[in-house]
């Protein structure tokens, strides 16, 4: 964190801040895709800190913190509460930030032999076993899922902090997206193993309107019932290994993603050593 | 003029009433075969029908399959998508304003304004939009876009001679064949070269679209033709529901352990609300917009989701049995307090299109069992 000048509050134009913790920068990149948006964007919030847009950084505090990524490493254990301590608002966005993400697989392995199969030199490595959420570290005021984000939620939230109300953000199914947009059930109509009605819609039932079975990369919905949606699927034909991968993808940490993955997959799975190709 | 009301029709008329409804202006919409399903599409033609398909239908599993050479265009049951989304669809915004330099200025909300001409659809789905009359238009309250785009729409209805596995209209009076609410009604006859459909003119309008197209005067023979076919589809409704006591006896099973175990199974993921032709719940939303405009949007909602029953504090109906039992007793019970009907049409979408399968007539059949007051 680079530090070139104290943050001064302007009236009417909060602070933006955007973090980056164990992730790809996708999430982060969702904000600058609002191309269409962007300069009305930059006209209402003040960007402080976002280095994919700006080597310019000042200090905080922050009105609102925008935390992508998944706490990983040490330093970033600590990173994350002087983020906490120099912002008003932070919300986590994507599934590292709000589940641990695709590196959360670790979470189901030896992590040192991971680093080993890897890294030359792996003592020089100052990693935690685990991938959290920021969540695990510390109070956050709202969260942002899917892998990315959505652009159109990433401004809602936003947009929401400049108006003081509640972003508008659905805790359903991504069936109900399905319904919405008219798409025809890729899991009743053909047999395709979809984890639709257990993932938190918000990317508007993307996937399957372009003919491919949800990956439910946005974690799950506010009542997920992953056992019985896996006994259907394994009623069908599908393999428990497939169904735990599945579900093991991006959001391998969330709640009921982890332990329906590890009813089907087993406490110690194949895939969770780091020779598994 | 002896214009009848009652006639026979070969592949010609059909074509014609289409090119009519067309030319009047209609957004013509009719059953397509598209991503492995009857669904609703505009339609010209009777090229664009579903000619020879025959869906199979069961809990949770839909498959459509070609059988050459029938000809038949309406061999199959209800798809997964019902009218009600053409009359109260899925995102609606219902006012918007911009910014003004005194504050938010309403702006017109513009959409597609045509009409509707409905063909094909079953007489479960014009049952259900008679309860979606009742509640959203004419009832306690109205909505003005509901009403004003039922009142343009144009009713073709076909009568079902092929019920699917889960269909049970039988059981609940709304089909298979249909006396009101349309203002033509087909019913297909014969096969291959002796296909015929009877047309039945249920209105005024469609009276006047009959007498505009190539008709045959209709025989005994034909009509006879028709009675065997509602006959024969309602002998073969893949699934039946004891309606005589069933309301109050499901109004009697609220504490029955039968909630817990369908919970257990149930993904609470709502495609039964959705999928539903008469559920009208729905949620709406203020958003607010970088540069200060403003939008009030409605969409749908489902009693399956834990925010529906949010009050202050947290959700009325936590747990996925109790919003279960919500759904289940609403629809084949309450429903009759709240608006005098049964809220369910027997079309068996809730059922085929539930991702695990669940069977409204099965469970509902159980937590009746022996419940049942016999008058």
């Amino acid at each position: 964190m680079t530090t070139t000048a104290t943050s001064r509050p302007e009236p009417g134009r909060p602070s933006v801040a955007v973090w980056k913790f164990a992730s790809c920068d996708g999430c982060q990149l969702s904000l600058l895709d609002c191309e269409d948006e962007l300069l009305a964007l930059a006209g209402r919030v003040r960007f402080a800190h976002f280095p994919e847009m700006s080597r310019t950084s000042t200090g905080g505090p922050y009105d609102l913190s925008l935390v992508e990524g998944s706490v990983t490493t040490p330093a970033d254990a600590a990173r994350i509460l002087e983020i906490r301590r120099l912002s008003r608002r932070v919300v986590t966005i994507g599934a590292c930030a709000t589940a641990g993400g695709i590196q959360g697989l670790r979470n189901f392995a030896a992590a040192g032999e991971y680093a080993a199969a890897v890294y030359a030199r792996p003592e020089y490595l100052s990693t935690l076993d685990t991938s959290t959420p920021i969540s695990d570290h510390i109070e956050v005021d709202g969260e942002l899922h899917g892998c990315p984000v959505d652009r159109g939620q990433l401004l809602e939230v936003i947009t929401a902090h400049l108006a003081g109300r509640r972003p508008v953000l659905s805790g359903s199914s991504v069936c109900q997206e399905c319904k919405a947009r008219g798409t025809v059930c890729l899991l009743v109509a053909r047999g395709t193993a979809c984890l639709g009605p257990v993932t938190r819609a918000g990317c508007g039932a993307l996937c399957p309107s372009l003919d491919r079975a949800c990956f439910g990369c946005f974690g799950p919905s506010d009542a997920p019932n992953v056992a019985a949606l896996a006994d259907r699927l394994v009623g069908d034909g599908h393999g428990r290994g497939e169904l735990g991968r599945l579900l093991r993808t991006f959001n391998a940490g969330a709640g009921p993603f982890a332990a329906g993955s590890t009813a089907l997959l087993g406490p110690d799975p194949e895939m969770g050593s780091p020779d598994h190709g | 003029m002896d214009t009848p009301t009652t006639a026979v029709i070969d592949r010609q008329g059909l074509d014609e009433l289409l090119a009519e409804l067309v030319s009047r202006g209609y957004r013509t919409l009719g059953p397509v075969v598209a991503d492995g399903a009857v669904v609703t599409r505009e339609v010209t033609s009777c090229v664009d029908l579903p000619a020879g398909w025959h869906d199979e239908q069961g809990p949770g599993r839909y498959r459509l399959h070609h059988h050459d050479g029938n000809g038949r265009l309406f061999a199959w049951a209800v798809g997964p998508t019902s009218p009600k989304a053409l009359f109260f669809p899925p995102k609606e915004v219902v006012w918007r304003a911009a910014a003004g330099e005194n504050g938010p200025v309403p702006v017109e909300v513009e959409g597609d304004d045509r009409a509707v001409a409905l063909v094909g659809i079953r007489p479960c789905e014009v049952a259900a939009l008679r309860i979606l009359d009742g509640v959203l238009s004419g009832g306690a309250v109205t909505d003005p876009g509901y009403r004003a785009r039922r009142e343009a729409a144009v009713v073709v209805v076909a009568e079902c001679g092929e019920p699917a596995g889960t269909c049970f209209c039988g059981s609940m009076g709304t089909g298979p064949g249909c006396e009101a609410g349309f203002d033509l009604a087909l019913t297909e006859i014969g096969r291959g070269a002796r296909w015929r459909v009877v047309v039945r003119s249920g209105s005024a309008l469609g009276a006047e679209l009959l007498a505009g197209i190539t008709v045959e005067p209709i025989t005994g023979t034909d009509e006879e033709a028709r009675h065997k076919v509602l006959a024969s589809a309602r002998a073969r409704m893949g699934r039946r529901l004891e309606v005589e006591g069933l309301a109050a006896a499901l109004e009697a099973a609220q504490e029955d352990p039968g909630w817990a175990a369908v919970a257990d199974r149930c993904l609470s993921c709502g495609n039964c609300t959705l999928v539903c032709p008469t559920c009208f719940c729905s949620d709406v939303e203020d958003v607010s917009d970088l540069s200060g405009g403003l939008e009030r949007r409605r969409r749908w909602a489902s009693c399956f989701d834990l925010d529906h029953s949010y009050l202050h504090g947290g959700a009325v109906r936590p747990t996925v049995q109790s919003r279960y039992r919500q759904w289940l007793t609403h629809k084949l019970s309450s429903w009759w307090e709240q608006f005098g009907t049964s809220g369910c049409v027997g079309c068996g979408r809730c059922i085929t299109w539930c991702p695990v399968g669940i069977d409204l007539t099965e469970e509902a059949t159980a937590l009746a069992a022996g419940r049942r007051t016999v008058p």
